[in-house]
């Protein structure tokens, strides 16, 4: 008999579909193509006027348009077209009937400008308070908008297109929100709870509050005027992230029901780490220990050493904060082979998709294994001589890729990893 | 921490060994008590008018969080939650124990924080006058808002707070999605420590109601309970849930990993499970709620049921015809004491429903309805359950350790 549990007696993991949105497009095929080309998906922002802002560039998803746009209605179109081309994919269930539950990492959802201003105009009068707007708010007028700003708004939606089983899981880890979705689908497969999930990341929340709040935090990068050439994750001329848009799905199965049902493995989901940083709300502990700690946790999980990993799909968002500390957690662990592992940062093309990127980028990752191909990192003219890391420098290479570990750190101290296989381990 | 060992799905004891609640009726569990127990409700009908809520009763936030800078770095919601969070930890014993607190998973139920509404209205009142001038908001929003706020806002913040000033940090996940956040984070956390995915976990969630952003999100379907409190079951002519201000967290851990370092159970939490009823046709509710009923596990006869029933329709009846259903079963809506709390309710009846075991009684009812009744004995079981105000079913089974 075939393995179908892993050495330590949990069932196997796998991905038997897989879906993605990016600003390089929608699709597998188109995003790997661009991808691997060195192409930028980072242009200058239309969808609202950027007068006086630090940073008018996004790396926004213009090609699927909600009317009017709203956050939430952007992701849920985002999150579907990425859930869709996954489901249809592993071929799983039949329409509208999913086999399993559904985790979702999205963004905080509430009620936005346009909806605030047009609520202010119904008051009819121009001194308006947040009691103005109470007292135009009911009767059902905006009914609507409840619907829509819940927090569990595009969970629902999703859940009912579907037909995933049981509750839904809404959550967000910030910027390691996508990883963990993913980590929750592969906990309840390995507990015999359900022979598949449905791990779905998605953010569309470039808004004028939302990258004003990032500019605000000193995250983003100002190189408005060369879009395509501003996010630089470890050039020693980084200057911060570029916030964009875009989902990431991946059904995951038992190894056991996918092969019971003759689906096609695109990889396996060999292990996950966390570890939370206690250290401040937006910057990681100087010693590097939470990151080292995830790492180690992703590795043990998977029950291999680093020596195993021959690529590693970084966080590398290009803030000068980030790519040091990613850049010390893992010399930490991977010591003299640190420099002999490629380490390369789609976000460098595709800018920094939030609670979408560790979805987004475990689906790249996946990718590189079934190519074979390493995506680059690209902007890469002027290297930090402190962060001696194989860059994959601006253009992709092909390689022998068997194992891959995909980090995601974010605010809040969050930090996860996956490691993933193109064959059980 | 994440898992390496084989994982036997459901065959290991939780227990429930830690609580913390801070509420608009007091702080600590002896205060709860008293107040459960003298029917204390604590509404302002007056300055949220014609809404009524159930405010914060203020408490000394530097015993939780002594550090100002790090109140400064939070707004209401977060204070409530860091501050819950921390009372849970000492009543399990386990504040400052940095070798558990290291390992310790975190799941925080979670909505989002508070806007700075003197901000939101002085931009609004500018666009109105300018007449929405396309672009206009750019300059203001660029020179009003604090860069800090937006950290006091994002969801998953609580639990980062709690890391920071309590050292939580095995894991920290945040679930979102009103009610079945917190149904889900007692799930989630019961079945990874059951299946040995993890041994400690903190959970929990907070919820202030003083809010008038939020006051109009749940106000755009009137969901809101108008003019004058009524206890939930009395609320048919005018139905609404009043918001509450509430943190309530929960240490739970393996039953091996109590008792290996002496931690008394309040109770054990035995099961959690949920689901998601589309709501498009009458009687959805009532039989996903019979549903859940049926896979809690074997009960007792004459038991008790701690609903976070809103008070909403149509949802409160669909739960009304679930609970005629169970005629032998004292009910208890923790929605009339505490008021309706969102991602927090569900965890709310959890720690009552330890509570009310480990204190062995039930407190006493508080319903002119007469659907809620005295319970003499001491309960061994009760259930925990909640239908959501738009979505989500919840159940839980609580029960005195044996």
């Amino acid at each position: 008999m075939a393995a179908t549990h892993d050495k330590f007696g949990r069932p196997i993991v796998v991905v038997t579909g897989m879906g993605v949105v990016t600003s390089l497009g929608a699709g597998k095929a188109d995003n790997w193509a661009k991808l691997t080309a060195g192409e930028s998906g980072i242009r200058t922002i239309t969808r609202f006027p950027t007068n006086g802002l630090k940073t008018s560039i996004a790396g926004t998803v213009d090609f699927l348009k909600v009317e009017p746009f709203s956050s939430p209605d952007l992701s849920q179109k985002l999150a579907e077209t990425a859930a869709e081309e996954a489901i249809t994919q592993a071929a799983i269930g039949t329409k509208g009937d999913f086999p399993g539950p559904l985790f979702l990492a999205v963004a905080p959802v509430e009620i936005e400008w346009p909806n605030r201003l047009e609520l202010g105009r119904d008051t009819g009068i121009l001194d308006y308070t947040y009691d103005d707007l109470l007292r135009v708010s009911g009767g059902g007028k905006y009914r609507s908008y409840h619907r829509r700003f819940l927090f569990g708004s595009v969970s629902d939606h999703l859940a009912e297109n579907f037909g995933t089983k049981g509750s839904p899981i809404s959550l967000s880890t910030a910027c390691a929100s996508g990883a963990s979705a993913i980590q929750l689908g592969v906990e309840a497969i390995r507990r015999g709870e359900s022979d598949a999930a449905l791990c779905v990341a998605t953010d569309g929340s470039v808004n004028l509050e939302n990258l004003i709040r990032f500019s605000l935090l000193s995250a983003l990068s100002m190189r408005n005027d060369a879009p395509q050439s501003a996010a630089r994750p470890f050039s020693k001329n980084r200057d911060g992230f570029v916030m964009a848009e875009g989902a990431g799905a991946l059904v995951l199965e038992s190894y056991a029901g996918a092969k019971a049902r003759g689906a096609a493995i695109l990889g396996v989901l060999a292990g996950c780490g966390e570890l939370a940083d206690s250290f401040h709300r937006t910057r990681s502990s100087p010693d590097g220990k939470p990151i080292i700690g995830c790492v180690r946790n992703a590795l043990s999980d998977a029950g291999i050493g680093p020596e195993r990993i021959d690529y590693i799909n970084a966080h590398g968002t290009g803030t000068p904060e980030n790519d040091k500390m990613e850049y010390l957690g893992i010399s930490s662990v991977f010591g003299e082979q640190t420099s002999r592992v490629p380490v390369s940062s789609n976000k460098s093309m595709v800018g920094h998709t939030l609670s979408a990127a560790g979805a987004v980028e475990a689906v790249f990752s996946l990718l590189t294994l079934e190519h074979q191909r390493i995506p680059p990192t690209i902007n890469y003219d002027v290297p930090d001589p402190a962060i001696s890391f194989d860059v994959v420098p601006n253009k992709a290479r092909d390689a022998r890729v068997t194992a891959v570990m995909s980090n995601s750190f974010g605010f809040g101290g969050q930090n996860a990893s996956l490691i993933l296989t193109r064959e059980p381990l | 921490m994440t898992e390496t060992k084989s994982s036997k799905p459901g065959s290991t004891e939780v227990w429930i060994t830690g609580i913390g609640l801070a509420t608009s009726l007091g702080e600590g569990l002896d205060t709860t008590w008293d107040a459960l127990s003298q029917r204390r409700i604590n509404v302002d009908e007056k300055n949220f008018a014609p809404y009524v809520v159930h405010p914060w009763a203020p408490v000394n936030f530097d015993i939780q969080i002594p550090k100002k800078g790090d109140q400064r770095q939070m707004e209401a919601w977060q204070r409530i939650g860091t501050y819950t969070a921390g009372l849970a930890l000492d009543s399990a014993g386990i504040k400052g124990n940095n070798e558990i607190l290291a390992r310790m998973d975190m799941i925080v139920a979670a909505g989002g924080g508070e806007r700075d509404l003197a901000v939101d209205t002085a931009i609004m009142q500018a666009a109105a006058k300018n007449n929405f001038a396309p672009g206009f908001l750019n300059e203001r929003l660029m020179s009003d808002l604090r860069p800090t706020l937006f950290l006091a806002q994002l969801s998953n913040l609580l639990a980062g707070n709690i890391a920071i000033v309590h050292g939580v940090t095995g894991s920290s996940r945040t679930f979102m999605g009103e009610e079945g956040a917190g149904v889900d984070a007692a799930r989630i956390a019961l079945a990874r420590i059951a299946a040995g995915q993890s041994d400690i976990a903190l959970i929990g969630g907070s919820h202030n109601s003083e809010r008038k952003e939020m006051l109009m999100l749940y106000q755009f379907d009137d969901f809101n309970l108008r003019d004058h409190f009524a206890p939930v079951w009395a609320r048919s002519g005018k139905p609404g849930f009043a918001l509450g201000s509430v943190g309530a967290f929960l240490v739970m851990e393996s039953r091996a990993h109590a008792q290996t370092r002496g931690a008394r159970p309040f109770a054990r939490l035995t099961n959690v499970v949920a689901d998601q009823a589309r709501r498009k046709t009458p009687g959805e509710v009532t039989a996903s709620l019979q549903s859940l009923w049926s896979k809690l596990g074997k009960l007792d006869d004459n038991g008790a049921i701690i609903t976070g029933a809103t008070g909403v329709e149509p949802v409160t009846s669909e739960e009304l015809a679930f609970l005629r259903q169970h005629p032998d079963f004292a009910i208890r809506a923790s929605g009339t004491a505490f008021g309706h709390n969102m991602e927090a309710q569900f965890i709310l009846g959890l720690a009552l429903a330890a509570l009310s075991i480990s204190r062995g009684a039930l407190f006493p009812p508080n319903d002119p309805t007469a659907l809620e009744v005295e319970m003499s004995k001491a309960p061994s079981q009760i259930v925990v359950a909640g239908a959501g105000h738009w979505r989500s079913e919840g159940m839980a089974l609580v029960e005195a350790v044996k």
